[in-house]
């Protein structure tokens, strides 16, 4: 077989594949749901209905969106410039690291002075964990997939260490876990009465100025050009390795801003357990999104409502959670696959 | 205890050879892909499915060996999906390959709850034993160390041979090493990349699955989540290491492997107890981008990894 580009896809060429993917995808669940013994529409219904079904729902899937838009964003950043950074996770705990490490009393300022402080100190410190694998892709040319992945491990080992060292709350019950966040350094509610913390608004936020640094600025223009054919890029005179390293600054920025948000905004304090692995997460919510800044958003959105609604399923019907995994590995693969068939055709040799 | 005491007692090298085990498995497996140009993300998850299906498979009563060959087959599924969207649709390898690693680790952690829905604490099965091999065990040092392990790490090192053989000295091994440096020349020759390169990637993910099933069939005789570890990605490492040659991934396993038993014994030195024990475990990922900086001028990679093959496309 042989992939041909098509000139001109016609609307259904562009539009079954996606929906083909989405529906083989819904057909696994089911049949995996039989497997466990249940009912497969109840459990769709189930993990619809925990997602969306109701206010106390919805608001829970937009916290859960909340640090996968920021991730995501991260990975769709660096995946554009075709920067391989699968180590959103490590960069995350940065975040949340500094977040605790000024926001428990070093900086005895007032909220509107301390966030910002603690939202730039998290994304300069996630900055920074990406900026070393970067540093050794462009100076030693060493795959930036390995380093990023290993120092996941690295990174959470790390403040484990602290968590049972210096940053331990002694007041903890002997748990590894850090001292409570100051009032001043919590997020507060986006309105009186909703469950919903402001780190939602400065992920929408941060989707939109991402957007605008792709689209309207000539960093934009050259993250694009190098993630489409480095060596084109170069001949036409871009820095390709300044625009990687930039590129590696930003993607590690976004990332950690999803640990200040999960530490300001709803846990008040750092655990090992902060992350369900939301830096890992994010490359789905990218993928899904097509790269897209404003997309992740949506994408978010959907990933996390099927996290939320599967937890509440498994609770009501006892099928595994992981089913929601499950779902999220097939439709990424299946989705990739059918984002490529809108534009090529299988021809048979 | 000395460091030199440690550097010469037999317990140590044999945990050292007990340890690289897994890696070398895996390691093997990640080679072929690559020689034949396709980059396999999806080892963590294989890994974590292959050790499951071998133990769940001896747990429901099947042989030992016939539980590794179902760990092999469970992986060889995966790389079969793996190479399927990587090989004709060229997908991207990155993509897929952390696609694979979630849909193998999340199926096998849905399998598990299915399989074993109220046990707290997962059961155990009768593992491989230590196999004593007769007079070669009594050489000093070495005997203990080589010859007085499972049968799988004997399988492990016979693999080791085994593929380099294939990969030097056969047609089969020149194709597929040829479909990972000049695709198109192997065309010319009349021969199909995308059959060679789904091939390496299948029997690849298979190995890969062998060195999952090592940990619970060998090295543990249980089934726990977040066994693997990470182990997968300094497989990678590992290949980058071994420049992309089987012997030279063996040695880079066992050296690998050795500092990892070191760090264990330092631990429990005076020294290792004033050390956060986090330091220690940190060693093996820092080792692993260590000598990724080392090799990183030295290694030569296939000119064709990670570069999709279109028939008609020059």
């Amino acid at each position: 077989m042989r992939l041909e580009p098509i000139a001109n896809p016609s609307l259904a060429r562009t539009t079954l594949p996606p929906l083909i993917a989405i529906m083989t995808t819904v057909v696994v669940a089911s049949l995996l749901a039989m497997l466990a013994g249940a009912n497969p529409f109840s459990v769709l219904g189930l993990i619809l209905k925990g997602a969306f079904g109701s206010k106390f729902a919805a608001l829970e899937t937009l916290n859960r969106a909340t640090p996968l838009i920021f991730t995501g964003l991260s990975v769709a950043v660096a995946f554009r410039a075709r920067l391989w950074n699968i180590g959103a996770e490590a960069q995350l705990y940065a975040g949340a690291l500094i977040t605790v490490v000024l926001g428990t009393g070093a900086l005895p300022w007032g909220a509107g002075a301390l966030l910002p402080t603690l939202a730039l100190g998290a994304m300069l410190a996630g900055a920074l964990v990406l900026l070393v694998p970067a540093l050794l892709k462009v100076r030693f040319g060493v795959d930036e997939v390995v380093t990023t992945l290993l120092f996941n491990f690295i990174f959470l080992l790390f403040i484990s260490m602290l968590l049972e060292g210096p940053l331990k709350d002694p007041m903890g019950m002997g748990w590894p876990k850090s001292e409570r966040l100051i009032a001043e350094a919590r997020l507060p509610r986006m309105a009186e009465g909703l469950r919903l913390h402001w780190g939602f608004g400065l992920a929408i936020i941060s989707a939109a100025l991402v957007w605008v640094i792709q689209r309207r600025t000539t960093l934009g223009y050259e993250m694009r050009a190098v993630g489409l054919n480095r060596d084109a890029a170069r001949f036409v005179g871009i820095p390709v390795n300044g625009v990687l390293i930039k590129t590696a600054l930003l993607s590690g920025g976004l990332a950690a801003l999803a640990g200040f948000s999960e530490v300001a905004g709803v846990k008040g304090s750092l655990t090992l357990d902060l992350s369900p692995g939301f830096g890992y997460t994010g490359i789905i919510v990218a993928m899904l999104a097509l790269l897209n800044p404003l997309a992740v958003v949506a994408a978010a959105l959907f990933v996390a409502g099927i996290f939320v609604g599967a937890d509440s399923m498994s609770r009501a019907v006892g099928v595994p959670t992981y089913l929601a995994d499950i779902m999220l590995a097939t439709a990424l693969l299946l989705m990739v696959l059918a984002i490529l068939l809108t534009r090529f055709r299988v021809v048979r040799e | 205890m000395d460091m030199l005491d440690i550097l010469l007692s037999a317990s140590f090298w044999a945990a050292a050879i007990r340890i690289a085990s897994p890696l070398i498995f895996a390691t093997l497996g990640e080679l072929i892909c690559e020689r034949a140009g396709v980059l396999n993300l999806g080892i963590e998850g294989i890994m974590v499915a292959g050790a499951f299906a071998g133990w769940m498979a001896v747990y429901s009563g099947t042989g030992l060996w016939t539980g590794v060959m179902v760990a092999m087959v469970v992986g060889m599924a995966f790389g079969l999906i793996h190479s399927v969207l990587t090989v004709p649709f060229g997908l991207s390898q990155h993509v897929v390959g952390l696609g694979v690693t979630l849909l193998a680790t999340s199926s096998t952690y849905y399998a598990y709850r299915l399989a074993l829905p109220e046990v707290t604490s997962p059961p155990k099965i009768t593992a491989f034993q230590p196999f004593e091999i007769p007079i070669l065990s009594d050489i000093p040092l070495i005997g203990p160390a080589l010859f007085a392990q499972t049968p799988m790490t004997y399988l492990a090192f016979v693999l080791v041979g085994l593929v380099s053989i294939v990969l030097y000295r056969t047609p089969l091994g020149l194709a597929l090493r040829a479909a990972g440096e000049n695709p198109s020349a192997v065309e010319a020759q009349g021969l199909s990349v995308t059959g060679i390169r789904m091939g390496a990637v299948i029997v690849g993910s298979g190995f890969m699955a062998m060195g999952g099933a090592f940990l619970t069939m060998s090295a543990f005789d249980s089934f726990f989540f977040e066994m693997v570890n990470g182990r997968g990605w300094i497989c990678i490492a590992l290949v980058v290491f071994g420049a992309w040659k089987p012997g030279k991934a063996l040695l880079g396993a066992v050296l690998f492997a050795a500092f990892d038993a070191l760090q264990i014994r330092v631990q429990q030195t005076p020294l290792g107890a004033d050390i956060p024990y986090q330091i220690f475990l940190m060693t093996p990922y820092v080792l692993s981008i260590l000598a990724l900086i080392v090799m990183s001028r030295r290694a030569e990679v296939p000119g064709a990894l990670m570069v999709p093959f279109n028939k008609g496309e020059r």
